[in-house]
Parts: C-alpha cells; structure tokens; sequence
C-alpha cells in the first residue's frame, strides 16, 4: 500500500502520457508528438537544474551551454568524416573494435565516422571536466558566485560554437544520424519511430525523475536541504557542504547534457542559440515558476512551456515571454505556481477550523 | 584523560581582539562552563573550537588529533557538536528531519546509493530514524515530528537543537547559552537533561550567563573577560575569586 501510495504520480504520470499518444495517434495528429518528445528532452536540463536551484541553494546560467556541449559531442563524433585519416593505425585499430559507422552522408557522398556511444562518452566526460572546473572555485565560496561563474562559462560557450567553423558556426551542425541504443530501439526523427520515440524519451525522465525523488528522501537529500537552510547548522553537524554542493552541480551539468545530446540524435541537428544565455535564463525561469524545490512542479511546467513554445504559440517573443515570466515569478509569486505546502495553507485559512 | 586541549588561541575582528592567548583543557566526562559579561567574547570562543569561526593562530587538540585549522564539517566528524545562541534550525524541514541531519556523521550512504536505494541505505536510514524517535520521545517532541521547525515554540526549538546535536553521538557537546529565552521550569528540565547527558558519558561545555544553572550543574568554569582568561576552577573557588568579583560586581575602590 505504502508502495502504492509512493509510485502513485509516477503511474498516473505514465497514464496520461500514453493517453496523450492513443488520442494523438487516433486523431491524427501524431506531430503533436514530436514537440512532446523534444520537449521532454529539453526537461533533463530542467530537471538538473531544480536539484541545484531548489535543493543546493545555488543557481546556474550555464545549463544551456552545458546542454550544448551535449548536442555537439553528438554532432562532431558523427559528421565529422574520418575518410582522410582512413589509414591512419588508430582509426583502423578503432574500426576493428566495430566503432566506426560508416553511411552516406546528406549529398549522398560517402561519410566514416565514429559511432554515437563515443559521442555520448565524449559529452559525459566533458561536462564532467567543465563542471568540475567551474564548480570547485565557485562553491568554495558562499552567496551567488556560481551564477556569475556559469553565466560567464556559457557566454563563453556560445561564443566559441558561433565563431568557430569546426562547430558549423552560426548554421551549427545537421545530418547527425540516428542514436542506436538497441538493434530495435533507436533516437531519430524517423516518422516510423516516432511513438517509440515520444515513450523512450518520457521513459528516461520517469528514470530520472524516480532517482531524484529517492536522492531527496536519503540521506544526501537532508544534507542538501539543510545546506539550503542555514550553512552554518549543517556543516556544524559534519556535513562537507562545498563538496556536496558540487556533487550537485555536476549531476546537474551532467543531465543537461544528456538532454542535448538526445535531443541532437532525435531532431539531426543542433545550432549555437542551444548554448545562448537566454535558453539559460529559460530554464531558471521553468524551475522558479515551478517551485525551485519541487520536481514535479517544475517538470510538469517545463513540458507545458517547452512543448508551446516548439508549437511556436509564443511566435518571435518567445526569449521575451521567459523573461516575463522570470520577472512575474520573482514578484508575484516567489515561491512558484505550484507551491503545493502554500495551496494547503491557503485551503486550510478558507475551510479548515480556525 | 584530557578530552580537549586549546593552547593560546587568539582571534581578532579589525582593531578588536575578542580572543587573546586563551588556553585551557577539558578533562572527558566534565561539565565545564564558560562565563564572563556581555562582550567577554564567549560565543567567539565557541565559534572557533567548533570551527565556524577560523583562529588567527593558536592550537586545538580534540581526542588526540589535532584539529586546529580544520573546517566545521570535520570537528562535527571527529565528535563535537553543538547548539547555536540563537537557534540554527532547518524551517523548511520537519522536525524528524531536521533531527536526522545529526545523524549525518554517523551514516554512510551517498548520492548514488540515495538514487537507487539500495538496500544498506535504507536500512541505515530506518534505525537512524529510530534513534531520532527515542531522542523525541525524551524530549517530548515525538508528537511533533512531521511539524515544520518554525511552528514549535522557543523552548520546543531548543530541543529539537539539541536533539540534533545529541543523534551526533558527540564526544564533546558545546551548548551556547542552552537556558536564555527558557522558562523556569524548563530550565530546571534542562539541568536535568544536562546531568543525563553527561550519564551517557558526553562531555560538556557551555555558555551560560544563568549563574544558578551554572553553579548547580558545573564541575569547573572558565572566565573570560576582554577576550583574556581571567580565571579557571571549581565552582566554589570562582565563586571567592577577588578578580571574578571584580568583575562581575565592580572594584572595591570604585
């Protein structure tokens, strides 16, 4: 029962997403789908970045670009062509090892490129290293230095993938090909795939959304929360708060980029604006509005903005419809709009027993 | 066997120096208090054995280790704990919660075992919680373990605080002014929980300005005035000491 009780939102979470696809599916309008996808893709960052906004203290204005480093690890490793260095003794040695892929690239002209795992290793080992790089000055300290720290990293990020033409400049990279995880299971725009696609992708933030809900209640989870707190209480009951905080921004950094590369594989291609300051500011504005510390309530808007937005509803004021929601939150309601302990309180001043 | 042993520890703010040269050793199994008037730089002494605050020079052997320099965190792990003089709870947790984050030396598990619950960190998790409910049921909070921190009064507070510092299974529990904002009567429960803590064999060390809880409970007290040592000893002998008096009533002559 107890078991029940806990896993209830996931499972009712899990019905409505299928729901959406057989109503989708059943009235033709399977593209609504896709956005769905992308969207749930672009709530791993979000995701990350409530763990270090609502629970660590801190915020991030580099989650865009850490994202970025994702979608093009995924991009470099599978378009950049291997064919001039083909004798080389590593690339042969790597094409006995079965990573190489090779296939005919957009124009039809024969392309060899690593395989997408080495893409996904490349993006997890350089979000570690950057996290790690930014965070451990950064968090030494007390107060926002993290924010200014990030905001900087990303600005540099966005510079470098816009200026250089390795990266594709400002047309960013395309024709990256699908991710195959499984033979029969595969991350890519294919019409085809695209249910399985829409269920994989919500399947990986159900995955991640049930780690996160068991962080919160261990052991770790208090510590965070207290760092949240009062700093001063928790480190004097032992907890190593610097470290523990850039534990937390790292898993963070780390699921932003998993959400970029995913969605590179699923949509074929990635530009520079995945890394611009403003898709930062977007994702602080969807984990305020959501709450800061409520994971539910930041997922479940995040989708809802993301998907309107990838609808285009928000037309050219989309960068502008993200600050005003920031700016709102901040003045209206701080504590987010789906702050469920201020509902109860709110319900109990009106019906409850004074 | 000496339980802590502070050598000519110093700490200045700008021009102030609000700890200077104090030296000074706890022998295990004590209640020791630290008394002095408003400004003696008390809580400051406090806040460097604990390590929230950093000393400028001076040495702290706790335990046999030397701890002087190390941050907070790793005093709280080699078995200091503490109490702040103005209440340093978690509002946003549960009072269970809040209590189980003593606990955090004591248990192991990490992030990733946190994520996937295994089957240890849940089981460590659970007799920690048991622990915390003996602690609450003592101090009459068991009832109030799921409230928020915020919603309980002062005296209920200070418990919970205690509670905290207690799950640590401290060595050496440091209480800043444990009495100030209590009752009577719960000042009297506290002298009583006091002596029960130093039963379980937990050395004490407190600031204290309530000089009957102090001279009732105390097996030796350390004055401080200016920042600098003044005196140290049983209860009885500070009570006669002339530059205690003076301090505390005026000279003489004046």
């Amino acid at each position: 029962m107890a078991f029940l009780k806990k896993f209830f939102p996931f499972l009712l979470f899990a019905l409505v997403l299928s729901a959406i696809q057989v109503i989708a599916t059943c009235t033709e309008t399977e593209y609504y789908l896709t956005q769905l996808t992308m969207a749930a893709w672009y709530s791993l960052p979000v995701l990350g970045l409530c763990l270090v906004m609502g629970y660590a203290g801190q915020i991030s204005l580099g989650h865009a670009a850490f994202f970025a480093v994702g979608g093009y690890a995924a991009g470099v490793v599978t378009t950049t062509s291997l064919i001039p260095v083909q004798t080389n003794s590593l690339v042969s040695l790597l094409g006995k090892a079965g990573l190489l892929v090779s296939r005919t690239n957009l124009y039809g002209l024969p392309l060899l490129h690593l395989t997408p795992w080495i893409g996904l290793l490349f993006a997890i080992g350089t979000s570690l290293l950057l996290s790690i790089l930014i965070g451990v000055p950064a968090l030494k300290l007390k107060g926002h230095y993290l924010a200014m720290a990030t905001m900087g990293f990303g600005i540099i990020i966005y510079r470098i993938l816009l200026g250089t033409s390795f990266f594709g400049a400002a047309d960013g990279l395309s024709d990256i090909p699908a991710f195959r995880i499984l033979p029969v299971l595969s991350v890519s725009s294919d019409f085809s795939a695209r249910v399985t696609n829409y269920y994989l992708a919500f399947a990986c933030v159900l995955i991640l959304l049930i780690l996160f809900s068991n962080l919160l209640h261990s052991r770790m989870g208090r510590a965070l929360k207290a760092i949240h707190n009062n700093e001063e209480a928790a480190s004097a009951s032992g907890i190593n708060t610097a470290r523990d905080k850039l534990i937390v921004f790292v898993i963070s950094a780390l699921c932003a980029t998993l959400g970029g590369f995913f969605l590179t594989h699923y949509t074929g291609s990635i530009g520079p604006s995945e890394a611009s300051i403003m898709k930062s500011v977007r994702y602080v504005a969807i984990v305020a509005a959501g709450g800061m510390a409520s994971l539910w309530g930041t997922l479940i808007l995040g989708l809802i903005l993301n998907f309107l937005s990838l609808r285009g509803v928000f037309g050219s004021y989309d960068d502008a419809v993200f600050g005003a929601i920031l700016v709102m939150i901040m003045l209206f309601a701080p504590e987010g709009l789906f702050n469920i302990g201020k509902l109860k309180s709110l319900f109990r001043k009106t019906h409850g027993p004074a | 066997m000496v339980l802590l042993d502070v050598k000519n520890l110093n700490r200045s703010f700008g021009g102030l120096r609000a700890i200077r040269e104090v030296s000074f050793s706890l022998e295990a199994g004590l209640i020791k208090a630290v008394i002095g008037p408003n400004g003696a730089g008390k809580t400051t002494l406090f806040n460097l054995l604990t390590g929230n605050l950093a000393a400028d020079n001076g040495t702290l052997l706790f335990d046999h280790q030397d701890l002087s320099g190390k941050p907070a965190f790793l005093r709280a792990r080699a078995g200091m704990a503490r109490t702040f003089q103005n209440i340093k709870l978690f509002p946003q947790m549960s009072v269970l919660d809040n209590v189980l984050v003593g606990g955090h030396t004591r248990t192991r598990s990490g992030f990733l075992s946190g994520m996937l619950p295994l089957p240890g960190s849940v089981r460590e998790q659970k007799s920690l919680c048991e622990q915390a409910m003996v602690l609450l049921h003592r101090y009459g909070l068991a009832d109030e373990k799921n409230t928020l921190t915020g919603a309980l009064s002062f005296g209920q507070q200070r418990s919970v605080e205690l509670c905290r510092a207690l799950l640590l299974k401290p060595k050496l529990l440091l209480l800043d002014e444990p009495a100030a904002g209590l009752n009577m009567q719960e000042t009297a429960m506290l002298s009583e929980s006091i002596r029960y803590i130093r039963s379980e064999r937990i050395t004490v060390l407190l600031v204290e300005h309530d000089m009957s809880l102090v001279m009732d409970i105390c097996d030796e007290i350390l004055v401080l005035n200016y920042g600098e040592r003044i005196a140290e000893g049983k209860p009885t002998d500070i009570r006669r000491n002339p530059d205690v008096i003076k301090i505390y009533l005026g000279d003489e002559d004046a």
